[in-house]
């Protein structure tokens, strides 16, 4: 490297692995120093690990990226990229991006995507919520205000990806939610005393029940900090721009109180997620919280949107196995399914600005019927 | 008297910047007298174009967590994070980490 020639390096600035090379960047999981090589090597060597160790894989899987152009799935892109061809693993990869209709935010961040394509020589699929529910989110927004976007936003984009999925016949989608978005949605399920979906937020691999696709999380002990360096230093092409509808207050707020806290303490965001898989462990004691939770539930509107999209509609009856949406055949635990819901409440409203006698009036009033039984 | 160095602004950060993610910054202090806790303020004077956009950036007198900083492509926490001495010619990098997955 020829930045040692250039500058004299003192030994306490050197690789706590190589001891050759100047150190550039400190781990946060245990503090370690180090040179751009060794960091990408453990960067790696780590994913790999996790990867073996939870199984995500078997050869001859075919595996779709959920890629959204910005820094954490480009990463995963690249990285399993490089893996698929180092380890052998025999996966043949695609890039699953979805389309919210997002002007200024998501028709950019595609235009990354589409980048990527030629880089990392995968295939790609877009599937946008235009062609799939005939809405944007931007008339969605216009239509239903901006406090509830990501409300909508989670649950669609959650069918979309499966239904794009399905459509390539691939039943496994990696997204590139990593340590810092788990420890979040840990935190905040522990802030809102959400102790069945606290279980839940640290699965590596999460399906639902009856749904043929499953998601999994390669960087579930990746730090954001490390992924970010990676794609700096890696100089990867990725999309940074924040929608333009902002996210909710309340992950917001809990994301600002877990940077606050790392920078204190890095290893806390391990240690959280140590934390919240060993909750798991912990049986009973639900009973009551679920009980005391039920009424709560309720004044909460704005909290309900995962890390990984999908959305908690209020409590849920037990799901009954291979039940489809009357409307769309997705899987759906009710008769029409959640996006289905949300897309008919549009609609009426579309409707009730539009005309007064309209002729759907049955099917408007089991709609308001269903809907009224969900905390929105 | 003074001399220059480069800021970048990444992954976002630009937004406090009208969108300009480079910066040629003049520090007006002598070689080996400034560190990165002036570069800091003159950040917040001569190029935040919002004084509104200063906690987007500044969180109890030092960059706010969730902001990588590199010095020369290095980590900063390797390089004594507000107390480095400023050399004419540095580069200084702030990524936010915070923005869009
Ligand atoms: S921030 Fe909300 S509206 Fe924007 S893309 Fe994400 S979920 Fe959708
Ligand atoms: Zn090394
Ligand atoms: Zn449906």
């Amino acid at each position: 490297m020829t930045e040692i020639s250039a500058k004299k390096v003192k030994v306490s600035a050197l690789c706590e692995l190589c001891h050759a090379r100047k150190a550039v960047m400190k781990r946060p999981k245990n503090l370690q120093k180090l040179c751009k090589d060794c960091f990408y090597k453990v960067f790696e060597t780590e994913i790999h690990n996790t990867i073996v160790d939870a199984k995500l894989f078997s050869p001859g899987d075919k595996v779709a990226i959920g890629a959204s152009g910005g820094k954490d799935s480009t990463v995963l892109a690249s990285v399993l990229k490089t893996l698929n061809e180092r380890y052998d693993y025999g996966l043949i990869l695609v890039l699953l991006s979805i389309d919210e209709g997002i002007k200024g935010y998501r028709d950019d961040s595609l235009a990354t995507v589409k980048r990527n394509q030629v880089q990392y020589e995968m295939p790609l699929e877009i599937i946008s919520y235009r062609d799939l529910y005939n809405w944007t989110m931007d008339e969605i927004v216009s239509c239903a205000g901006i406090r509830s976007s990501c409300t909508y936003c989670g649950v669609l984009r959650r069918q979309a990806l499966d239904r794009g999925a399905a459509k390539l016949g691939i039943n496994h989608v990696v997204t590139g939610h990593n340590a810092d978005d788990m420890a979040e949605t840990v935190l905040m399920n522990l802030l809102r005393g959400d102790t069945a979906r606290l279980e839940k937020s640290c699965a590596i691999i999460t399906q639902s029940a009856g749904s043929p696709i499953k998601r999994s999380k390669p960087f579930k002990y990746t730090y954001q900090k490390e992924i970010v360096l990676y794609a700096h230093y890696k100089k990867l092409d990725y999309f940074s721009t924040e929608c333009t509808y902002a996210p909710e207050a309340f992950r917001g707020t809990a994301r600002e109180l877990l940077k606050s806290l790392e920078s204190i303490r890095p290893s806390c965001i391990m240690d959280i997620i140590y934390s919240g898989e060993h909750l798991v462990l912990a049986p009973k004691k639900k009973k009551i919280t679920t009980s005391y939770k039920t009424n709560k539930k309720k004044t909460h509107t704005e909290n309900e949107v995962n890390a990984d999209g999908s959305v908690s509609l209020g409590r849920k009856k037990q799901f009954e196995d291979g039940n489809r949406c009357e409307k769309c055949g997705y899987l759906s635990s009710n008769r029409i399914c959640k996006a289905c819901m949300l897309l008919a409440g549009l609609e009426m409203n579309r409707a009730k600005v539009s005309i007064d006698n309209n002729t759907a009036v049955d099917g408007a009033a089991v709609l308001t019927r269903t809907l009224e039984q969900l905390s929105f | 008297m003074g001399f220059k160095v480069k800021v970048e602004f990444l992954g976002g950060l630009d937004v406090i910047s009208n969108k300009v993610r480079e910066h040629s910054l003049k520090v007006p202090l002598e070689e080996g007298e400034a560190t990165v806790k002036d570069l800091i303020e003159l950040i917040t004077k001569s190029i935040i174009a919002d004084p509104k956009d200063i906690p987007v950036f500044i969180e109890d007198d030092t960059v706010r967590p969730g902001i990588l900083v590199l010095i020369n492509d290095t980590d900063w926490e390797l390089e004594g994070m507000e107390e480095y001495v400023l050399e004419s010619g540095d580069v200084f990098t702030f990524t936010s980490t915070l923005h869009g997955g």
